[in-house]
């Protein structure tokens, strides 16, 4: 029997604000174990939250970038129950009536294009990190310490509908969603950190069913290569157990990369009833239109819209893939065409040699000494012929290294390309009569003896000599004799 | 010289003119708490020390004729589930025996930044759960007018600590009538405000969408001075209110003459004892004498306010109460093998069993299956009671009531039916479910108990039911007719 996988993805990705969702406390990663908390996070008896107004406007932004209803009313509540990491015994979450319904993203499946809907993006906190001792669960353990600097981090969550079917789709499902909240600006996207989770809900059915089969959630896929990975694993273990006549429980199952197979985390039947209610310190999001309306006219350009921009320029799609998949590179372009630069060639040449220069100092493309002017005004000595392409890559490399403008480099080194035929016909002249031999033998008709002399002319001028212009005046040079 | 049984107005005044001294006030009251405190047993920490220290330092201040904010000087006690600095936070409860909280409360941050003096922390209902301090796991308070019976409850150690003259105020919370009955029962003025006038940060959460702080005072005065004090908005507290704050004290005017009154009918007939109703009529009559009306009115839907309030309130309270998990502070059972065996038996030996009862009540209600038949419905019926609120202020200025339906009930009386107990605050949950402001004043004694007056106004009208009850009082001097024995020297 032939299988159809219906996948769909809960993807919590963990907004960029400075402070926490519901207090003022930072959300730097990596501090010393519960270096960021106060009452509020650590759920102080008296401790009241007030939410962050940051996040609602970067959850505002992920809706409209994700073709969303934005909600006029949307209402936190609580979910209740126990564990060590959440400090108030219940998270604060959007759960009835979140900020954001129904939206889409589109991608691109070897080549066919393909809409995957977004059921909805709700808020909520995160919790704390437990570290066991002893062990890697808390059920061996001797004891486990409490680290609640990530506790009430802010979060959306993004529901898809079930419209993925492949592990393929369901990884260029999560990159689009990536690229888009790193493009504005909203999520950082760096999935090994923990700032964006994907919680994959998979299940197959017989090709041609109309209903569902029983799905289960893999949990802790925590990079792209994972993803795919995860759902190829389930999948086929879930072939192989219908395949055999038994059933699939429902459930929740934990992916170990390692091992690249999935085990049972807890069963249905063992799932909590949280008993959600709505957050009675928290009074009802009312959100109002100008509000909307602002942030939707402010929103940076999203990647989709950038791409058509350069295809437009001329960039060809392996350039447009690389700039990309960075903010920080296209917004990189960006500046280097608007100080001047034809969008063509600033993309070669941040593709090429910048990309090249600025990952053998690893730094990315923000941190590059060598700025989007300065670029601009390399690309603009090649284009005058002052510097060849060779020049100008050393010159690259230097400005990347000390931070110095291509202008100043090539004044100090007065290495620009030598255009000017009356001093450059004078040094052929010289190079001819010291190899007059080889003149002979160009007159004789052996043309091939002209790339001595070129060498030696460029070798002369130290490669100053603008190569297309050489060959002829030396011919031309040598006619004369 | 005695203890001062004054006003804090009255102190004030005679602080600045160095009639009296503020040390002297205050080793006064620590003498007269030294004499009655035993019988009434209203606190469960004192800051001796700290308040006299506090006080010759404000009479070096008031000697330099320094000016000084109103409350300069005064002393008050405050409910033990509100947080002071460097005094701890007990909520009456040996889940949080010991705990120091990291922060003041925004009222206390206010009242300290007045200069007042704080006394220590009174007794209450483990968590502010009952109606007559038996659910302390520290002790139950007495009333200053019969030891054999009840100050009221949650706040009854506030209470009866101004009734027994140990201090000229003092604070309490009410949920769904913590300040009003005990104020009731021990015969002062206890006031609720609207719903976000005063900030709940620092206050430990019981039902969080009711709770609100408010004084104890002696006259009516006091009360406008101390909510002055304390409204207002605050960054810490999503749900208080930014609506600016009015003058309550200096802008006072008494007023009865054209005050149109309304009286619930559902609170004015067999649940209400004949004594205790008999003296609300004389109040009403009194009223009516001074140029106001009153009538009965209708207001079906507040026979359903004490069923809905322990839907709502327990509910609400089963997810505050989670915290208290024994992880990070409070106690914590040390025998326990696993982590749910922590969980359950730090919360089940912590908690007292009316909190039990209480967490029981609203998870169960908050439970898959369960939920609309019980959380939905309450909150219907809670805008209903916020709508039949809204229809009488249509027609009335404010609505009066008995504060509770009998005077303070015998200590153990209600022992072994809880629910009996409940109905203690049939007059006075309608009000939180409605979010609005109440006042409770004395009205008079129903065989030596003190009855209790309340006085509802709309949300945020709470210079209007300063102005009616201070009218009140000047037709009907209780703060001196309706002294506590205790105030006077027996």
């Amino acid at each position: 029997m032939a299988f159809e996988t219906v996948i769909g993805i809960e993807v919590h990705a963990q907004l960029k604000t400075n402070t926490k969702l519901f207090c003022g406390c930072s959300v730097q990663f990596g501090d010393r174990a519960n270096a960021n908390v106060c009452p509020v996070c650590l759920g102080m008896p008296g401790a009241l939250p007030v939410l962050n107004r940051r996040a609602v406007e970067f959850a505002i932004m992920a809706g409209i970038a994700l073709d969303c209803d934005i909600r006029p009313v949307s209402v936190f509540s609580r979910k209740n129950y126990f564990y060590p990491d959440l400090p108030k015994g219940y998270q604060i979450s959007q759960f009835d009536q979140p900020i954001c319904l129904g939206g889409h993203i589109d991608i691109v499946v070897d080549g066919v294009p393909k809409r995957i809907g977004i059921t909805r993006i709700h808020m909520e906190e995160d919790a704390g990190k437990l570290v066991h001792q002893g062990s890697d669960t808390i059920a061996g353990a001797t004891h486990s310490h409490v680290d609640l600097n990530r506790a009430c981090t802010p979060l959306i969550e993004i529901v898809s509908e079930p419209d993925i079917r492949t592990a393929q789709e369901a990884k260029l499902y999560v990159e689009a969603l990536r690229q888009r909240l790193v493009y504005l600006g909203v999520c950082d996207g760096n999935m090994e950190e923990g700032s964006l989770r994907a919680d994959i809900n998979i299940s197959i059915r017989p090709v041609g069913s109309a209903t569902f089969g029983t799905r289960t959630e893999v949990k802790n896929v925590n990079s792209f290569r994972s993803i795919e990975r995860a759902v190829h694993s389930e999948v086929a273990r879930q072939t192989q157990l219908i395949t055999a006549g038994e059933r699939v429980v429902q459930q929740t199952r934990q992916y170990d990369d390692a091992t690249q197979s999935t085990r049972p985390l807890r069963d249905k039947e063992e799932s909590h009833d949280y008993r959600y209610f709505p957050e009675p310190d928290l009074y009802p999001l009312v959100l109002k239109p100008e509000l909307i309306q602002g942030i939707r006219e402010t929103l940076p350009e999203l990647p989709e819209a950038k791409a058509a921009r350069y295809r437009d320029a001329g960039l060809s799609d392996f350039e447009i893939d690389v700039v990309l998949t960075e903010p920080t590179t296209s917004r990189y372009l960006d500046e280097t065409i608007a100080a001047g630069a034809v969008p063509k060639e600033a993309a070669k040449w941040i593709v090429g040699e910048l990309n090249s220069a600025l990952k053998d100092l690893k730094l990315s493309f923000s941190e590059s000494q060598l700025t989007p002017a300065g670029l601009a005004q390399l690309l603009g000595l090649i284009q005058s012929g002052k510097l060849s392409g060779k020049m100008a890559k050393e010159v690259l490399a230097e400005c990347v290294r000390t931070g110095k403008s291509p202008d100043a480099v090539v004044a100090a080194s007065g290495a620009t390309q030598m255009s000017d035929t009356s001093e450059l016909t004078a040094i052929i002249d010289r190079i001819l009569d010291a190899n007059l031999d080889v003149v002979e033998k160009v007159k004789g008709g052996k043309t091939n003896s002209a790339d001595f002399l070129i060498g030696q002319v460029m070798k002369e001028t130290r490669g100053r000599a603008k190569p297309d212009l050489v060959r002829p005046l030396i011919l031309d040079c040598i006619s004369r004799r | 010289m005695s203890a001062y049984f004054g006003s804090a107005v009255e102190l004030g005044i005679q602080f600045r003119n160095r009639t009296r001294r503020v040390v002297d006030v205050v080793s006064q009251l620590w003498a007269h708490h030294d004499r009655v405190e035993p019988s009434v047993k209203s606190y469960i920490s004192t800051l001796k020390d700290a308040s006299l220290e506090k006080a010759t330092a404000l009479d070096v201040q008031f000697d330099q004729g320094n000016d000084l904010p109103l409350l300069a000087g005064i002393p008050m006690a405050i409910k033990d589930n509100i947080h002071v600095l460097g005094t701890p936070t007990t909520c009456a409860s040996q889940i949080l025996k010991g705990f120091m909280p990291p922060f003041n409360a925004t009222v206390s941050d206010r009242l300290l930044g007045q200069q007042a003096i704080v006394t220590g922390k009174t007794n209450l209902d483990e968590f502010a759960m009952g109606s007559s301090t038996e659910n302390s796991s520290f002790h139950t308070s007495l009333n200053p007018w019969d030891t054999s019976r009840v100050p009221g409850g949650s706040s009854g150690g506030s209470a009866a600590a101004v009734a027994s003259g140990q201090v000229v105020l003092s604070l309490g919370s009410d949920t769904g009538g913590s300040i009003r009955q005990p104020a009731a029962f021990c015969g002062v003025v206890g006031f609720k405000p609207t719903y976000g006038r005063v900030s709940r940060y620092g206050l430990v959460a019981f039902a969080s969408s009711l709770d609100q702080i408010g004084p104890f005072t002696r006259t009516v005065e006091d009360a406008a001075l101390v909510m002055e004090s304390i409204s207002g908005g605050d960054l810490h507290d999503a749900t208080s209110s930014f609506m600016p704050v009015p003058a309550y004290y200096s802008q006072l005017k008494p007023r009865i003459s054209g005050l149109k009154i309304g009286v619930p009918r559902e609170l004015f007939g067999s649940e209400i004892d004949p004594g205790v109703k008999a003296k609300v009529v004389e109040a009403l009559d009194l009223l009516k004498a001074n140029g106001a009306t009153w009538e009965e009115i209708d207001m079906t839907s507040l026979k359903a306010a004490v069923s809905t309030y322990y839907i709502i309130a327990p509910a609400e309270a089963s997810a505050n109460l989670s915290r208290f998990d024994g992880v990070r502070y409070g106690y914590r059972d040390q025998d326990a093998d696993n982590l749910r065996d922590m969980f359950r038996k730090s919360r089940g030996t912590g908690f007292g069993p009316e909190v039990k009862r209480r967490i029981i009540i609203g998870t169960h209600v908050l439970s898959s299956g369960y939920y609309d038949a019980y959380y939905t419905k309450a909150q219907k019926l809670r805008s209903l009671i916020v709508a039949d609120f809204a229809a009488a202020f249509q027609k009335y200025d404010v609505i009066m009531t008995p504060t509770t339906p009998s005077t303070a009930f015998s200590v153990s009386g209600y022992r072994d039916n809880p629910l009996a107990m409940y109905l203690a605050d049939i007059a006075t949950i309608p009000v939180n479910m409605a979010g609005l402001p109440a006042i409770s004043v004395p009205c008079g004694l129903d065989n030596g108990l003190p009855v209790g007056l309340q006085i509802i106004g709309p949300a945020f009208s709470e210079q209007l039911i300063l102005d009616v009850a201070a009218g009140y009082q000047g037709v009907f001097n209780f703060p001196t007719l309706m002294q506590s024995p205790m105030m006077r020297g027996n």
